[in-house]
């Protein structure tokens, strides 16, 4: 944070008033088969009227500002929005109305969709790494840090099998490492603490911690209340994709498990 | 952050009366007041998820070429991964298609007309392997968007990635193809000369065709998936027009002279003949419409142009909704 001067504040990500709408096609929901689903096709302007298209609205009207060196932690019960939110943030979901504005390109913590089961440890870290915009020389560059600190070589040279012959928990570490492996302007992260042994997660928590540091800011989306004490400085909490609450963490965790705990 | 600890906790109420400056952590004092989007616009903060200009998003495109091609050839990799023969597949796909069409069409129905078997079996083969080329790459691209939505929701790239990594798996594995074509054209009398040379363009021509009409269904496919259930039909009607197993002027020989010429000049069957015109020493310069390059050069430029101006054009609604 070198360019951060005394108690003048960088913004890197401002919600404006952010609603999201999903559109479902609901397929063979509600009335009708086949014809049902011909006629939805013909009267285009009418079916998003009718049944045929469903609105879920996930986010309802979210302002907020982030600034460069905060870790952002939201919190909510399912369905609540955070995933969305998140998501939007990240440029990856239009907003129905209202604006996200960012610095740089945020990026959501997940790789998990651009590796292959059936290709090796080895090939899907470079695989992962160049999806994630590395360069080739800061995927050769990198490539030894990321398997050391997923473990997977600690039992055997299991970084030259196939992916699907991984246990759940090896796989998880394999790909939390990809993941975390590049530096980002600002950082997403849905619920990725909650993979791997004890042991990995400290190891995450620290990773975490130092992706803050090189980071301008990060967001975390996590159920685990201790994961976000311990890496969050403020919080975010959101019910039925509305900013219940804004403020630092102890503050709003503890409003939190109020409401939670009845 | 010292700053974080004098802040107020705001509750929903708080928001709505106080509109845009709702949030927590008050910003410095000179931006007290700024609507969110003057603030954005001081320190220079863009609207997520903004569609870039065309020629920042060929670079963009260009800076994510490693990706293009280790995607391309994972998936190459992967598909015969669980097989016990491996990539021996590879190979023996083609020559099985090729060994299929020939005792249909070669030997039960007699479509090599006009051709002896020196010349037909070659024929039949670099028609199936180019036509296959197509064909794969359109069926690629209509799932290419809508069958990658996890990986479009999750990760930030040009999303012309993925058609363009789809078309350049269907070339590696023209490729692998080219072996068992190569085989075929020397058993049937064919031998390397410099004329083969030629392959090189004409497939070069096609890939840029394939990678257009890739980004076409790409789109396409993405708003609408049942595309996917049409398309083996439409390619299956295109293959038996393009004169894959049979020569067009001489089957239709007896038509008016315009249904010939358009079939002929269909892009499937330019770069059908272009590349046989090179291997095939018994299928000369007469058996190629006129003009055939400039035409071929022509689809390629139309289709490869148009089609990434179309995909791009829609880059920022790919995977939503």
């Amino acid at each position: 944070m070198a360019d951060s001067t005394q108690g003048a504040q960088i913004p890197t990500v401002i919600c404006d008033d952010v609603h999201i709408v999903y559109r479902v096609n609901a397929g063979g929901g509600g009335k009708g088969g086949a014809t049902a689903a011909l006629s939805r096709i013909v009267g285009k302007g009418k079916a998003e009227v009718n049944r045929g298209v469903r609105k879920v609205h996930a986010v309802r009207g979210v302002t907020f500002t982030a600034y460069r060196g905060e870790a952002i932690g939201l919190i909510g019960t399912n369905g609540s929005g955070k995933s969305t939110l998140l998501r939007a943030i990240a440029g990856l979901l239009p907003t129905e109305s209202g604006k996200v504005y960012t610095d740089g390109q945020p990026s959501l913590l997940g790789v998990n969709a651009a590796l292959m089961s059936d290709l090796t440890g080895e090939r899907n870290v470079i695989l992962g790494g160049l999806a994630m915009g590395m360069s080739r020389e800061e995927v050769d560059q990198r490539y030894q840090d990321i398997v050391d600190f997923s473990g997977i070589n600690e039992k055997g040279d299991f970084i030259s099998l196939p992916m699907r012959t991984y246990s759940s928990g090896m796989g998880a570490r394999l790909r939390f490492a990809i993941a975390a492996a590049k530096n980002h302007d600002v950082l997403l992260i849905d619920e990725a603490l909650a993979t791997g042994d004890r042991k990995f997660q400290i190891r995450s928590e620290e990773r975490i911690r130092e992706l803050r540091k090189e980071a301008g800011t990060v967001f975390l989306v996590s159920h685990s209340n201790k994961s976000i004490r311990d890496t969050c400085d403020r919080v975010l909490w959101l019910e039925k994709g509305q900013l219940l609450m804004d403020g630092p963490t102890e503050q709003v965790l503890r409003a939190y498990e109020r409401e939670t705990a009845r | 952050m010292p700053q974080i600890l004098n802040t107020k906790v705001s509750t929903v109420s708080d928001i709505h009366q106080g509109g845009a400056v709702a949030t927590s952590a008050p910003p410095s004092s000179v931006d007290e007041g700024l609507a969110p989007g003057d603030l954005a616009a001081k320190y220079g903060l863009s609207v997520s998820g903004a569609r870039p200009g065309l020629f920042e998003y060929v670079r963009q495109l260009w800076s994510r070429r490693h990706f293009i091609v280790a995607f391309s050839s994972a998936k190459l990799t992967a598909q015969y991964s669980q097989a016990k023969l491996g990539q021996v597949w590879q190979v023996a796909t083609p020559l099985l298609n090729a060994l299929v069409y020939y005792l249909i069409f070669g030997l039960i129905l007699g479509a090599g007309r006009g051709m002896g078997k020196d010349v037909y079996i070659p024929f039949l083969v670099t028609g199936i392997f180019v036509f296959t080329f197509t064909q794969n790459s359109v069926m690629a691209g209509v799932r290419a968007i809508s069958g990658n939505l996890g990986l479009v929701r999750a990760l930030h790239f040009p999303r012309a990635s993925l058609p363009v990594s789809f078309s350049l798996q269907q070339l590696q594995q023209l490729l692998f193809s080219m072996v068992v074509l190569v085989a075929v054209a020397m058993v049937s009398g064919s031998y390397p000369a410099m004329s083969w040379l030629l392959v090189v363009p004409a497939l070069f021509l096609q890939f840029v065709f394939n990678v257009g009409i890739a980004l076409i269904m790409a789109r396409a496919g993405a708003k609408t998936p049942d595309l996917a259930q049409l398309m083996p039909f439409v390619m299956r009607t295109w293959m038996y027009a393009s004169g894959v197993m049979f020569s067009i002027p001489v089957m239709l020989k007896d038509k008016p002279a315009w249904i010939a010429d358009v079939l002929m000049y269909n892009p499937a069957a330019i770069y059908m003949d272009l590349v046989r015109f090179a291997l095939i020493d018994g299928y000369g310069a007469e058996n190629l419409p006129a003009h055939v390059w400039a035409v071929a050069a022509g689809w390629a430029v139309l289709f490869g142009a148009g089609g990434f101006v179309y995909f791009w054009k829609a880059e920022e609604r790919y995977g939503r909704g």
